[in-house]
């Protein structure tokens, strides 16, 4: 069955798929080795606060805008909600930072009213103004992409830092020191 | 007990997976002549440690039915309360019960293989069983040392975890192990490829051996991809049918190097040519199955459908890719160049066709990995990037449209040399019916060009598949070309839905009130009430939207937005009726805070032709395989009527044209 054809030159061609291969191995195996960016972080860092006003987010405290921000000192812009339970986890932290002279706002996404207020009652109330966004718009707009995040907002209303996550003990020096360098 | 001999029945079928590979060596080395006494051994190792596998496997589905929560994987991944038929599906629902499903799928072809493979050469077929028994030793190892789907809890859990809830679906019930066995089965075209370029034997007798398994692992990917383009489609509600995603990507380009395989081997089975190209083909197949387990197992790209991400895994499969994808490109460097070349053939033949098309789809298998692996090499820079449709899209149009054209033309060409004047009736029928399509198209609106081109290609592709029947009596045409006719109109219905769904569909998103109407196409669409409802794990607002075409009665649809709680999880539901010549796709979103509610609906003229013509691909290629088979009987018992006999036959019955 077999043509009577002479062996054929040796071509380079036929190195060309294990050369690309091992181009794509030692790819993947340098890439498998390096910390894998779990988050999103956002571009907005470094720019100024968006303009937004939201309404209150239930009777007991006042809503938010980008103007609350301004004037003074740095603050911290929380990004949380009743329904989530890592904030639950950070709410002592928050509450620590509180204890230590810092204005905390919050920014309610996608919540209802009587939920904020038992959340609050349930587990402490270290905000001085809560806004509630319904539809998670200021959110994007500030490219935080969960809940919880923390941004620390520089005395004149642009964005210094990002926190993705719950708040842990070991974090609240750290954000003590942001605020600080955002005098 | 089960767990215990499911473990047993593992570790055996790895043992025997080394004798196999072991005895295939040995064959490998007999000489003309004298048979190495271990060579006797590889057919039944290969047998048995099928069995051993498949029963391993059955062991695991027998756990997860009886919801044996001592096992730590049921634990895991299952629910007392769990349906039964999601109890089943949960075996392979989850990382270690999916990669014993790809064990034992891999020796069950092993197996099959040793049983009824016949005409190879001993030592083609020792070798071809010892690099199966090679690929099945890495696999076993990563199962039993970082995997193990039979992991007893010290203490038997109370109660399951339960299910991711978007998997407890039919469709994803069988669309994993559908592609899983398409992977696996590209794992024997590896195998024998690789068995007959270590003894040098690339002849059409090879090829005839490596054609039903091709086949059946193209039918088997074609399969899977439609079904999951398809589950996408409804499940998502993004209102697309493919979103060029690293795991979609995964399972395409396995299925662009099998497509090309698929005709490489005809050559060499018919013609005695392309032997280098498709043993290439053959290592390229596979090598893409295992790249893509890698890219979905290791999570090094990110994806939405990133299920069981785990480095240290990821970093085992990579070094199993290191040997068996290295070994065989290694080994086709320095073994290629000593086979000897093939048939020649003149540009303008039916081989000429081929091997066009074959670079052509090359061609666009590069793109896909490009676009796919791009990400990766932008964050080792640390840019982040996505590659999405602008890129693939026209990149893999430019050598589509190409092949497209070759491929109307190709199946009504003489094998090795053929004079274009010969056909010249074809081709301009077929040029007209593009032309006329094409001016159709736009004259009567301004759509996109890839779209007006697909329609003029599907258009022309429809009529040119039917071509190759022309002045042949029909009840005499063999199954084989049947199944190509089939296969290759099947890509015309295909292309037609994706173009007209890239060029025809209307959207309207607005804002309703119940009672308001919203016109899409020459629908009228009228919302006439949103309710909440509660299912099993999920509460979700279910809106009722009366449609109406024309003067026709209504239809009611049903579109939800769904919360699930355990994980918590948002889905849309969207709600689809099915036309002859379209879909209306109906979406539920969120509230605005004047009370009404985002509707949006599509109506996509003939997108069902995408899915209909993968149908049609699929059964082209079942049609392929009944009539090689029947041709591979009808030689075989020839075969046995004697040497003579044979070497007239051969002459009196061809290979049947493709």
């Amino acid at each position: 069955m077999n043509a009577s054809g002479t062996p054929s030159r040796l071509r380079w061609w036929m190195w060309l798929p294990l050369a690309l291969f091992a181009f794509f191995a030692g790819l993947a195996g340098y890439m498998l080795t390096q910390e894998k960016e779990q988050f999103v972080k956002s571009t907005m860092v470094g720019k100024p606060l968006p303009a937004f006003a939201l309404p209150p987010a239930f009777e007991g405290r006042p809503g938010a805008a980008n103007t609350d921000f301004q004037g003074g000192k740095p603050r911290l812009l929380n990004i949380w909600a009743s329904w989530c339970l890592p904030c639950i986890a950070e709410a002592p932290q928050l509450e620590a930072l509180k204890a230590q002279g810092v204005e905390i706002i919050g920014i309610a996404i996608r919540d209802r009213p009587e939920d904020v207020a038992r959340f609050l009652e349930r587990h402490g109330n270290p905000y001085t103004r809560i806004g509630a966004d319904e539809i998670s718009a200021v959110q994007l707009e500030l490219g935080s992409s969960g809940v919880p995040e923390t941004f620390v907002i520089g005395a004149d209303g642009t964005i210094r830092y990002q926190h993705i996550g719950d708040i842990r003990p070991e974090h609240v020096a750290l954000l003590k020191a942001e605020l600080e360098k955002a005098q | 007990m089960i767990a215990e001999i499911g473990l047993a029945a593992l570790w055996l079928a790895a043992a025997l997976a080394v004798l196999q590979m072991l005895a295939g060596a040995a064959a490998l080395r007999s000489i003309d002549g004298s048979v190495h006494p271990l060579a006797v051994y590889a057919r039944p190792a290969a047998i048995v440690q099928a069995v051993l596998a498949v029963l391993a496997f059955i062991m695991l589905l027998r756990a997860f039915a009886i919801t044996d929560l001592s096992i730590k994987l049921v634990a895991t991944n299952s629910h007392s309360m769990k349906p039964f038929i999601y109890k089943i599906t949960g075996t392979w629902g989850n990382h270690e019960g999916s990669m014993l499903l790809w064990v034992g799928v891999l020796a069950l072809a092993g197996g099959l293989l040793a049983g009824f493979e016949k005409r190879l050469p001993d030592r083609t077929m020792g070798a071809t069983l010892a690099v199966q028994g090679f690929i099945a030793i890495g696999f076993y190892a990563f199962l039993l040392l970082s995997s193990n789907p039979f992991e007893r809890l010290p203490v038997p859990a109370a109660e399951g975890i339960g299910l991711n809830p978007l998997l407890q679906d039919i469709g994803l019930a069988i669309h994993p192990p559908t592609l899983y066995a398409g992977y696996v089965g590209l794992s024997v075209a590896f195998s024998l490829a690789m068995g007959a370029l270590l003894t040098r034997e690339v002849n059409p007798n090879f090829a005839r051996a490596m054609r039903p398994w091709v086949l059946g692992a193209w039918v088997l990917l074609t399969l899977g991809i439609t079904a999951g383009s398809y589950w996408a489609y409804y499940e998502l509600g993004w209102g697309g049918w493919w979103f060029w995603d690293p795991v979609e990507n995964a399972s395409l380009m396995p299925w662009l190097a099998a497509t090309a395989l698929m005709h490489s081997v005809s050559v060499l089975a018919a013609r005695d040519a392309l032997r280098t190209w498709t043993i290439m083909l053959g290592v390229l197949a596979f090598s893409m199955s295992m790249l893509g387990t890698f890219l979905v197992r290791s999570g090094v790209l990110t994806s939405v459908h990133a299920f069981a991400v785990d480095p240290e895994r990821g970093a085992f499969i990579l070094a199993l890719l290191l040997i068996y994808i290295g070994g065989a490109f290694t080994i086709f460097a320095l073994r290629a160049s000593a086979v000897a070349e093939g048939k020649r053939f003149a540009a303008m033949s039916r081989e000429g066709a081929l091997v066009f098309n074959n670079v052509m789809l090359s061609a666009i298998l590069a793109i896909v990995l490009l676009g796919t692996l791009y990400p990766l090499l932008a964050e080792a820079f640390d840019a982040r990037v996505s590659v999405g449709p602008p890129y693939f899209n026209p990149a893999s149009a430019i050598f589509a449209i190409p092949m497209f054209l070759v491929m109307a033309v190709g199946p009504l060409l003489r094998w090795k040399e053929d004079k274009p004047a010969r056909v010249l009736f074809e081709m301009l029928a077929i040029a007209t019916v593009l032309i006329a399509v094409l001016v159709a198209v736009a004259i009567t609106g301004d759509y996109p060009l890839l779209p007006v081109l697909g329609l003029g290609l599907a258009a022309a592709l429809a009529l040119a598949a039917f071509l190759p029947l022309r002045g042949r009596k029909l009840a005499r045409v063999p199954v084989a070309v049947w199944g190509m006719v089939l296969a290759h109109f099947g890509v015309a219905v295909s292309l037609l839905g994706m173009a007209s769904e890239g060029a025809f569909t209307e959207e309207r998103l607005a804002a309703v009130a119940p009672g308001d109407t919203v016109k899409v196409g020459d629908w009228v669409i009228t919302l006439q009430g949103v309710a909440p409802v509660a299912g099993p794990n999920w509460t979700a607002i279910e809106a009722r939207v009366a449609a109406r075409q024309g003067d026709g009665a209504a239809v009611m649809l049903a579109p939800q937005a769904r919360n699930f709680w355990s994980p918590a999880q948002a889905t849309s539901e969207s709600a689809l009726l099915t036309r002859w010549d379209g879909q209306l796709y109906a979406v539920i979103g969120t509230q605005t805070p004047d009370g009404r509610w985002q509707l949006r609906v599509w109506w996509k003229p003939f997108v069902t032709f995408i899915w209909y013509g993968g149908l049609l691909i699929a059964l082209g290629g079942v049609l392929a395989i009944i009539g090689r088979v029947q041709v591979d009987v009808k030689r075989r018992k020839a075969a046995e009527l004697g040497e003579d006999r044979r070497a007239g036959l051969a002459d009196l019955v061809p290979e049947p044209a493709e």
